[in-house]
């Protein structure tokens, strides 16, 4: 779970720092300038199968773990605090992943699958005009606030959990860690947030 | 009645044996003073049931202070009751208030099978200890102290681990039943000091492999079980445990 979910946090690190071009609001010049990088590259291509191998290892992971723990307390009981003891995120690591899931398949319906089409048959692609033509529809803006909201959550436990699943707490990193993955979460989502948010206000044109 | 004492109503579960179905019953536990504990008011209502003719409330105690582990009981909803850093024979009445309804629950894992109403069968936690929770010497006369030297910081953590009382409240809170935090702080005391190292790698892959087997479930670092213990066992031992592992899994010179 901790190899395959950071490998997961640095490909979030490349995706959103490309999608952030739009924000020079160029028409979309410098994004689409490297959204056609993307596509085209043979070394991007390899890391595009590798991740998704990574997700579906990740997804595997998660289903197995889930079960297991599941068969690990048949009677559940009656009256559970949890909060008493841990974050409520935390323990909602599967719903928060499945969401994203969801997410995940609709997002790659609204971007991938046209780009790949338009690879395949050699057609020129413009891919930030997709993109404000999705981001035109209230509904995709709200269902990229959702994806966008279970993402934080699932990264403000699943960042520094990563780091003591692989053995790393130590006195003076862990605290370190624990911060960065705050702000990298926060960062990273607002970011992504504010993406559908802008087009849709009509700020980035 | 004297001054301050109270009446509460519990909601206990009653369970045959571990092939049976149970259930919740309720009692009322009327005249119970503050300063008891918590397994004292059991007493309370376990005489009353006894001298009406009825079947007293089974659970498992030994010490009542703290350092047995046996007083294995979930109250509403946490290991041990409302308090951090207590078992529930060192919880006392004045923890709740006149007129409450107090849920309790045996603690709930595969692993841990009902023996009857709130006393469960921890002898997994045994079987993990015969994995590999041990030091190999040859018997003969004692050897001096300070024959090998420890540093104060080492000697200090395998301490702090070496406190778990194996109570299992770990496994109790975690929303998975992970025995994680018991285990590694078993782990951790030993080989944290030079006479547990030589065998350190064995230790922990084996004791591992038994904690599966037992079939308690997987640590997702939620942090409940060092919220619950008793003993405040800390999350880094875990870690340790963690390193451990890869680590032997990596480099042990076996196939
Ligand atoms: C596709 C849907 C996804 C599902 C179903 C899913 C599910 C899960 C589950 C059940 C866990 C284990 C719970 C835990 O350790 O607390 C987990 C952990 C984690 N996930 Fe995901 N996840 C998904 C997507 C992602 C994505 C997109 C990322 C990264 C950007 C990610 C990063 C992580 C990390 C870092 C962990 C913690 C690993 C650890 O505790 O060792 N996950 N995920
Ligand atoms: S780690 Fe703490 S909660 Fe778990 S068995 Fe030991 S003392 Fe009990
Ligand atoms: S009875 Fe021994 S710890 Fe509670």
């Amino acid at each position: 779970m901790g190899l395959t979910g950071l490998f997961l946090i640095s490909f979030l690190v490349v995706h959103v720092t490309l999608n952030s071009f739009i924000f020079f609001n160029d028409g979309g010049a410098s994004f689409n300038a490297g959204a056609d990088f993307m596509a085209h590259n043979p070394v991007v291509r390899i890391l595009e199968i590798g991740l998704f191998a990574g997700l579906l290892l990740h997804i595997f992971q998660a289903l197995l773990l889930t079960l297991e723990n599941r068969k690990a307390r048949p009677t559940p009981y009656q009256v559970v605090n949890g909060g008493a003891n841990s974050s409520w995120y935390s323990r909602s690591m599967g719903i928060l992943g499945s969401l994203l899931l969801l997410f995940l398949v609709v997002h790659l319906g609204n971007f991938w699958v046209p780009t790949k089409i338009a690879v395949f048959s050699h057609a020129e692609h413009d891919t930030f005009a997709g993109m404000k033509e999705v981001f035109a529809q209230w509904y995709f803006v709200a269902i990229y606030l959702v994806g966008v909201i279970s993402l934080l959550y699932h990264l403000l436990h699943g960042f520094q959990s990563a780091f003591q699943s692989l053995g790393l707490n130590h006195k003076k990193y862990t605290p370190l860690i624990k911060k960065t993955g705050i702000w990298f979460s926060i960062i990273v989502c607002a970011l992504f947030a504010a993406m559908p948010v802008t087009m849709f206000l009509g700020i980035i044109k | 009645m004297s001054h301050g004492n109270m009446n509460l109503t519990l909601k206990v579960w009653k369970q045959k044996n571990k092939d049976t179905k149970g259930r919740f019953e309720t009692y009322d536990a009327k005249g119970i003073s503050p300063d008891m504990s918590f397994l004292e008011m059991f007493d309370v209502v376990n005489e009353q049931l006894i001298s009406s003719g009825k079947e007293p409330i089974a659970f498992d105690h030994d010490c009542r202070e703290g350092i047995c582990g046996m007083c294995s009981m979930y109250i509403n909803g946490r290991p041990h009751g409302p308090k951090g850093g207590i078992t529930t024979c060192q919880l006392h009445m004045r923890s709740f208030k006149n007129g409450d309804t107090i849920v309790v629950e045996p603690w709930r894992s595969a692993a841990f099978p009902v023996i009857k109403d709130l006393a469960v069968d921890r002898s997994s936690f045994d079987r993990i200890m015969s994995a590999g929770g041990f030091v190999s010497v040859n018997t003969g006369n004692a050897k001096d102290a300070n024959n090998i030297l420890i540093p104060k910081d080492d000697a200090d953590t395998a301490f702090d681990a070496a406190a778990c009382i194996g109570c299992g409240a770990c496994v109790a809170a975690c929303k998975n039943s992970s025995a994680m935090l018991f285990v590694s702080a078993k782990v951790s005391q030993l080989s944290l000091l030079p006479q547990g190292k030589i065998e350190k790698q064995d230790r922990v892959l084996n004791m591992v492999k038994q904690m599966d087997e037992e079939g308690f479930g997987n640590c997702t670092n939620t942090g409940a079980c060092e919220a619950e213990c008793p003993k405040s066992i800390s999350l880094e031992n875990i870690a340790r445990m963690n390193r451990e592992y890869l680590g032997a899994s990596f480099t042990q010179n076996k196939v």
